[in-house]
């Protein structure tokens, strides 16, 4: 069976047939964060895909992997083109490289998961809290719940973690 | 100019072979006020006119679009062409270059003799680029759930993570790249087909409001209403045509960084598509960089052209902020970009536009309003001021630089004939 729900006025879907998304997100809807490991090369991958990208094997196991890194790049909206976003702006769109398997298979790898920056109750990040975050900035997953069997999976700033004294931020705020 | 020859890894049998033998388009609006069938066969048409060809002499055709246009078959039954061989792709700024090297294979193998090439879009009055309208309020399906559900889908916001990277790691300015827009605006001031004539200064684009970060308002192409055609064929009939021949050296279509699907998996995300395509396009065109006298490098945003002129080795990687900065790429500089204002300025319709400027411009016949003269040609003063020349001054070697999205490029060298 498919999903449907809707998240910030938008319809969301998932196809029955896409398997993939709806493993992916059914331990999202859980709070979970799950990826796909290769059964033979043992990578984990991102997005959620048929094959893996290393060694071409469909086969692949859902392991929990740990969902905390930091931000790699981002942008700040300020003019949203979807109708959903246009009472939030600014907000943060984070690229996270994730602690786990950052550098494998080579240097230039990691997993890289987008999500917005969100409070951590999964709400868009107030202004003051989008001024705090740049490129550096320690980030944990949060969950924003969409309906059932669906949660979007969010970054907020990781309270715990030992922040960079100055996170790069675009010149011009 | 010495054209080196030296290199065995590439099909350099085909280099100078093939030829563009006309280049049409039709006005550059925001409200065309008819349908993309009628924008494109006004093109079509223009540009077998301009390859002085009658209908009969054109049996191929090739497109592409996003869901947006008009399917070739539609061309060509109002222009009265009766193909050997159409096809219409899905695909956008990284097109023109690869269907290009698409109509040499097909015409190589015999398929057809001579091929339009053609782009129709009411990207303005009808299907916007940017998501907007109708498209924003589209359901998020499957794939589109790790990306659009965060209000992540118009190009900018999708570029913009390369390029934030690209600052964060060069130390790339907001003023470096503005230069892009103030120097493409300036040359579209000596265009008079170009949609936007007005020059811009760089402090104008950088206190003109933030869209996403990086990018300002004016960091951002225009969207318009048009439609582009280039004609290919064998360089040998090109010799019996109207203008002076221009010749394909060498294509790169569609080459793509590792993990298209989600190229930001692989880094460096500052590095775009061009750093591998630069591999198949120098030594298929038995050229470099530095032979090479003008550019048409992709303006979706001014730093898409730096990017692109930075991975096919212009510059150094990381020093693309001060080759599009230091007037290189300005008319009267070393190697102009984007002579005709590009996207940024003329119009936009996903590279056509910047192929057939650069055709032209190896004509030495840019379209600008120096006085025509006794022999029907113009007379270029290669004097830059506003309004008036935009011809680059002995023009041979040129080099179109097409960009889809970070992770896929296509590329052409053409040379005068």
């Amino acid at each position: 069976m498919g999903v449907q729900a809707t998240y910030l006025g938008m319809p969301l879907a998932i196809d029955d047939l896409d398997v993939e998304n709806l493993a992916y997100f059914k331990h999202c809807a859980a709070h979970n964060f799950h990826l796909q490991r290769c059964t033979k090369c043992n990578l984990l991958r991102y997005p959620p895909t048929t094959a893996c990208p290393w060694c071409m094997n469909p086969k692949s196991d859902w392991v929990p992997v740990e969902a905390k890194g930091a931000v790699h790049s981002y942008t700040e909206v300020h003019h949203a083109i979807q109708p959903a976003f246009k009472a939030a702006t600014p907000y943060l769109v984070l690229l996270v490289d994730l602690d786990a398997q950052k550098g494998k298979p080579s240097q230039q790898e990691a997993l890289r998961v987008m999500g917005n920056l969100t409070t951590p109750d999964g709400k868009l990040a107030p202004p003051d809290m989008v001024k705090k975050v740049g490129i550096g900035t320690r980030v944990r997953m949060v969950f924003a719940d969409a309906g059932p069997g669906l949660a979007i999976p969010h970054w907020t700033i990781d309270e715990g973690a030992q922040q960079p004294a100055k996170p790069w931020r675009y010149a011009q705020e | 100019m010495p054209m080196p020859d030296t290199d065995t890894s590439s099909p350099k049998h085909l280099r100078d072979k093939y030829a563009i033998v006309g280049v049409g388009e039709t006005t550059y609006t925001r409200g065309s006020g008819v349908t993309t069938r009628a924008l494109g066969t006004w093109a079509v048409r223009n540009a077998i006119e301009d390859a002085g060809l009658k209908a009969s002499d054109v049996d191929g055709m090739l497109s592409y679009q996003s869901g947006d246009s008009t399917f070739s078959t539609f061309i060509a039954g109002d222009l009265g062409l009766r193909l050997n061989f159409y096809m219409d792709v899905f695909g956008g700024g990284s097109s023109t270059e690869a269907l290009v090297g698409m109509a040499i294979g097909l015409i190589e193998a015999g398929m057809c003799k001579t091929v339009a090439v053609f782009r129709a879009m009411n990207g303005f009055s009808q299907v916007r680029i940017g998501g907007t309208g109708a498209r924003a309020a589209a359901p998020v399906m499957g794939d589109a759930l790790h990306g659009r559900a965060y209000g992540w889908q118009s190009a900018g916001q999708m570029f913009a993570p390369t390029f934030m990277r690209h600052m964060y790691d060069y130390g790339t300015t907001p003023e470096q790249v503005a230069h892009v827009k103030h120097f493409h605006s300036c040359h579209a001031s000596n265009n008079p087909k170009a949609f936007y004539k007005k020059r811009y200064s760089v402090d104008e684009v950088v206190s003109s409001r933030i869209i996403c970060k990086p990018l300002h308002l004016l960091d951002c192409c225009v969207e318009t209403d048009n439609a582009t055609s280039i004609i290919v064929t064998r360089a040998e009939r090109a010799r019996d045509g109207r203008h002076h021949p221009v010749l394909i050296r060498g294509v790169v279509g569609r080459c793509s960084k590792p993990r298209t699907d989600m190229h930001y998996q692989t880094g460096p995300i500052s590095t775009v598509a061009g750093h591998y395509a630069k591999d198949i396009l120098w030594p298929n065109s038995g050229v470099g960089p530095e032979d090479i006298d003008l550019t048409g490098s992709y303006d979706a945003f001014t730093f898409t052209t730096m990017l692109q002129l930075e991975d096919y080795g212009f510059c150094k990687k990381g020093e693309g902020g001060d080759y599009v900065s230091n007037g290189t790429i300005r008319l009267g500089g070393k190697r102009p970009n984007n002579t005709s204002g590009g996207h940024l300025c003329e119009g936009y319709t996903h590279g056509m536009n910047m192929v057939i400027e650069n055709v032209r411009q190896l004509r030495h016949d840019a379209d600008d309003s120096c006085p025509i003269g006794p022999d029907g040609k113009r007379q270029h003063t290669h004097d830059y001021r506003e309004g008036g020349c935009r011809q680059v001054k002995d023009a041979e070697l040129s080099a179109n630089l097409g960009w889809a999205n970070p992770g896929t490029g296509s590329a052409m060298v053409m040379r005068r004939g």
